[in-house]
């Protein structure tokens, strides 16, 4: 009844999160890595389930543009309660990072300084990332395709989340400690990332 | 030192992957350095340990930084302490030595004042606790769960969850405090609680409930059932709604610690009862969020002790979620529905229809499930209407599903056929549409059950004729028409005609040799299927009268004894020997007794044990058995599978044994053992030596009534006259076609090529052929590609879906002439009317 990992994984197999909740040593952590991406990216996200069955587990994911977001879980949990618990996960990242992206998820996992980023910073923060090939500041926020990601989207927004390691951990141990889900109201816990915030 | 900023930017501007693992390199080298520099600087530090977590994000080896997040966690400062706790987390394990470190820093954290520090010491022992840690810390948890932080609580309610699991002993320290969370107000301090609770009585349970920790918990079911009926009937909450359902997180879970405490316990069972017939009668079912507590109402349901009223509602929800466009709610139905078909039959197979059409859809893991749950609801009543389902998908299913379909309808038709003739034609149509991928186990008992059967014999052996004729790339098909065949050679002559929809058609002597020697110049003549056909001509041997043909057997036989397989070789040398003992010929390929159907021989149950001996015997055939003999010898229940193996691969020992008979059992026991090739010889040889004098004389019934049977007629019956249509004479290669067509557009024709010249050779003769793209072509191999002066050759090919005639073939033909050379041409041929 427990989760053994976290995964975020682009559709190019790149690990943007790891979160291990059972022990495994540094070769096993590369080698599922690298079955999950298999086993999940191949897969149609029109005509496929969201729930694929691995060793002894199960992986529940959930694709939002380009990010996998993928959690194993025990064989006999209630997959569809996990993969609401992704999606309130994603929500709380959506609305900490204002729309969040791949890129958000690479930068600032350390940018602690990140509610200066007020809108035009953000604006000023995205013109500078514009070069990078997976970042289209264009597309729509990333809670509206949330909830039904659109396969047709071409790569997206999403890579915000690539650059906030730190941050999006963060969130994590907010959302699950222990592997299991700790708090399901996203006003407390985003009040609480604002607290801990502050306090650096 | 660069930030990490600027390090990230570095990383993904890398075009190549091995500048980027430049990038890396050179920055962990970098980190590296800076580490044993020792500045005192936090912000130097913190810059280094946050690069780190990008390493490790990356996927590179970090072990080199655990030091460093431990310096970074005792520090006072907030933010030092923060990413120091984070690195921790994620740079260490429990397995890892350099946690003992970390507890005494924890321990003082534990009793911080600020809660924000307190937290992020219970979020790190929550996720690496190791086995010391929670002996050591347990203490102050047990403090923490009870203090009025909810934020506190919440995070150490699932603290003590890791220290139970990693401590079991620990668990009668929580018991109290746990009790009181389940009241808590707060949602996530119940949420949190109530995975605690779940977690000790599940532990509890495993242990066999020893500890009584479930039976502590039961009295709070009342006050869960009550928060339950306010969550369910709430109105909008907007701090804990989804999609308008108020915190379906806490729903689950209060559900799953629900079907914990009514597990077995008929008091709880009945106070759960009514919410959970609210729950499901009342919960939107249009969203995911409403689906996944449906889900876990029906897991409850189905666990705990509920009237049958309650179960049918269940599996009704489970049947709904069954035609949900959602794949994942048909995902989860037809997973939970395998697991509930043993209990609830019946209410089940109300959802037939709709498991079936899973069978179609697009998601190959929701058919695979489909299909899991088919065969379990096949029974006595639906027999028929289940397996014609499963025989249209069977169809189209995916080859990773056939091998699994074939013995499942093997097995499910043996079970519940309604009659024989309905269980032959069902496995005729699995021969026929899944031959190669038949478990041997599913063939043996399709021929035992025709060997049986005496009165479906007749059918069995015309239709297994037809169906060959149509098709041999099917192995198993082949495999049992080359038995039947052989086996039922006359009785397929004397029916000369086809039952109801069929043709009266006439079966013609020189046709089942054409057949099988059509086959065995084909590429689909395994090692197997040679072996049972060579056995089957030479059964046809004394089924047939026409001497033509078996002169023509004679000669088949004859071209494989070069045969580059051992076994193959050895049955067509001793077959070819065997004509010339024309009297002991008749008895040896007598018709097989049927088998004796034993319980523990049938599809399912023994046979499994007795399969691999089978399959034994098959591999094994290429060396002469010991073993074997002796096992024939002494049989006198000879179990029906080996007598099958022996009559399809007709050992040598079968033979003999075959010869035997019972009776000399155990004359023969007491002999030394000699090979089989010897003991055969022995007795076809012209002084038997007199240990095997009493074997003709015991089986002398056996001999004599082969020879009772009325003598071939000396029937020299015309071989059939087919017209030859020339269709290409060039360079001494003249080419002729011979149509024969049957009832169902399938077209068969021979191509004759014959070298006109009398003195030049023909070499690396090839006859290519294509048909419009309506019909079907399949192209057996050349009798022989080198043609001397006047050598001939044939070829067979065999098109459906024509429409009649005409018959256009377009032919390409290649050969290497002495004079002309390397020739092409190109031949468009159409039948003349």
């Amino acid at each position: 009844m427990v989760l053994s990992f976290v995964l975020i994984q682009n559709r190019q197999g790149k690990t943007r999160l790891a979160k291990w909740y059972a022990p495994y040593n540094d070769e096993e952590k590369i080698k599922l890595k690298g079955e999950v991406h298999r086993l999940i990216a191949p897969r149609d996200q029109k005509y496929q389930s969201n729930f694929v069955e691995f060793r002894q587990n199960k992986i529940v994911y959930r694709r939002y543009a380009g990010l996998f977001f993928c959690v194993c879980v025990d064989a006999n949990d209630n997959e569809l309660a996990y993969l609401e618990a992704i999606h309130f996960f994603v929500e709380v990242l959506d609305s900490f990072f204002g729309n969040v992206c791949e890129l958000d998820l690479v930068f600032n996992f350390y940018k602690v300084r990140w509610r200066c980023r007020t809108e035009m910073g953000r604006l000023a923060w995205e013109e500078e990332e514009k070069g990078l090939s997976d970042y289209h500041p264009a597309l729509s926020p990333f809670s509206s395709c949330a909830l039904h990601p659109e396969p047709s989207t071409p790569k997206s927004h999403i890579s915000r989340i690539t650059n906030n390691p730190t941050q999006v951990y963060a969130i994590l141990d907010e959302v699950f400690l222990a592997g299991e889900i700790e708090e399901t109201s996203k006003q407390v816990v985003l009040t609480r990332l604002e607290h801990l915030d502050k306090l650096e | 030192m660069s930030s990490l900023k600027q390090f990230i930017r570095n990383v993904r501007a890398s075009k190549t992957i091995a500048d980027e693992r430049a990038v890396v390199q050179k920055e962990s080298a970098a980190i590296r350095a800076s580490f044993k520099q020792e500045s005192g600087d936090h912000n130097v530090r913190r810059n280094n340990v946050a690069k780190l977590l990008y390493l490790f994000t990356l996927g590179e080896r970090t072990h080199f930084g655990q030091i460093e997040c431990l310096k970074l966690l005792a520090s006072p400062r907030f933010a030092d302490k923060r990413l120091g706790y984070l690195g921790t987390m994620l740079l260490l394990d429990e397995l890892q030595e350099v946690l003992t470190l970390v507890t005494n820093s924890l321990k003082n954290d534990l009793n911080h004042s600020n809660q924000y520090i307190v937290g992020l010491a219970l979020c790190t022992l929550g996720n690496i606790a190791s086995v010391e840690m929670s002996r050591d810390l347990f203490p102050e948890i047990e403090t923490l769960l009870s203090t009025a932080n909810p934020y506190i609580r919440r995070k150490a309610a699932l603290c003590a969850m890791r220290i139970c699991r990693k401590v079991p002993d620990l668990q009668e320290h929580f018991l109290e405090k746990a009790a009181a969370l389940l009241s808590d107000r707060n949602h996530g301090v119940l949420l949190c609680g109530l995975t605690l609770v779940v977690n000790l009585c599940e532990a509890d349970e495993l242990e066999g409930g020893a500890e009584g920790i479930v039976e502590k918990f039961r009295p709070f079911a009342g006050s869960l059932v009550r928060t339950l009926k306010a969550l369910a009937s709430s109105g909008y909450a907007p701090e804990h709604d989804v999609t308008g359902i108020t915190d379906p997180f806490l729903q689950c879970k209060i559900l799953q610690l629900l079907r914990v405490l009514g597990r077995g316990d008929h008091q709880t069972s009945e106070q759960i009862n009514d919410i959970l017939a609210q729950v499901a009668t009342n919960t939107e079912s249009s969203k995911n969020v409403g689906n996944s507590i449906l889900y876990e109402a029906v897991l409850t349901i189905l666990d705990i002790e509920v009237d049958s009223g309650l179960r049918v509602l269940g599996v009704n929800i489970l049947g709904k979620f069954l035609s949900n466009r959602d794949n994942n709610i048909r995902y989860v139905a037809l997973n939970t529905l395998i697991k509930v078909v043993a209990v609830e039959p019946n209410a089940v197979q109300r959802h037939r229809n709709t498991i079936l059409e899973c069978l179609r859809d697009p998601d190959i893991s929701i058919r695979r499930r489909a299909l899991d749950l088919s065969f379990t609801l096949i029974n006595e009543s639906n027999v028929r209407l289940l397996i014609r389902e499963l025989l249209a998908f069977l169809e189209v299913a995916d080859n990773e599903f056939k091998p699994i379909m074939t013995s499942q309808i093997g097995i499910a038709a043996d079970r519940f056929s309604p009659n024989k003739r309905w269980h032959i034609d069902t496995m005729l149509r699995v021969l026929s549409l899944a031959g190669n991928y038949v478990k041997e186990q599913i063939l043996s008992s399709f021929i035992r059950l025709i060997a049986t059967t005496p009165e479906l014999q007749i059918y069995a052996v015309q239709k297994l004729y037809v169906s060959l004729k149509k098709d041999i790339t099917q192995e198993s098909l082949t495999l049992a028409g080359a038995w039947c065949i052989g086996e039922y050679g006359d009785v397929l002559l004397r029916g000369g005609q086809y039952e109801e929809e069929e043709l009266v058609q006439e079966v013609k002597q020189s046709e089942v040799v054409d057949l099988f020697s059509s086959i065995l110049n084909s590429s689909y003549a395994t090692q197997i299927a040679t072996e049972y056909i060579i056995t089957s001509l030479m059964k046809l041997t004394t089924r047939f009268s026409e001497p033509a043909q078996v002169d023509r057997i004679r000669r088949i036989l004859q071209s494989h004894s070069a045969s580059l397989d051992i076994e193959v070789q050895q049955r067509a040398v001793e077959y070819g020997n065997l004509f010339g003992h024309d009297a002991i010929r008749r008895g040896v390929l007598e018709k097989m007794p049927p088998p004796q159907i034993k319980e523990e021989s049938r599809v399912l149950g023994e046979a499994q044990k007795k399969a691999p001996k089978a399959s034994n015997r098959k591999s094994k055939s290429a060396k002469p058995v010991e073993e074997d003999l002796l096992f024939d010898l002494m049989g006198d229940g000879t179990p029906p599978t080996a007598d099958l193996g022996g009559a399809a691969s007709s050992n040598n020992a079968d033979l003999l044994a075959d010869i035997l008979g019972d009776a000399t059992a155990p004359s023969s026991n007491s002999q030394p053992q000699q090979s089989n090739v010897s003991s055969i010889m022995d007795l076809f040889g012209s002084g038997p030596p007199a240990q095997s004098q009493p074997a003709p004389a015991a089986a002398s019934s056996d001999l004599f009534s082969g020879m009772s049977s009325p003598p071939p007629q000396p029937v020299a019956a015309a071989p059939p006259s087919i017209p030859a249509h020339p269709c290409y004479d060039k360079n001494d290669l003249n080419i002729t076609l011979q149509l024969q067509r049957n009832a169902e557009g399938m077209v068969q024709v021979m191509a004759s090529f014959r070298n006109t010249s009398m003195h030049q050779a023909i070499s690396a003769v090839d006859l290519k052929a294509a048909v419009p793209k309506t019909q079907k072509l399949q192209l057996n191999a050349m009798s022989t590609t080198e043609l001397g002066p006047g050598g001939e050759a044939t070829q067979t090919m065999r098109i459906a879906g024509t429409k009649g005639p005409p018959l256009r073939l377009r032919l390409k033909i290649l050969f290497v002439h002495p004079e002309a050379g390397q020739v092409t041409d190109q031949v468009d041929w159409s039948e003349p009317r």
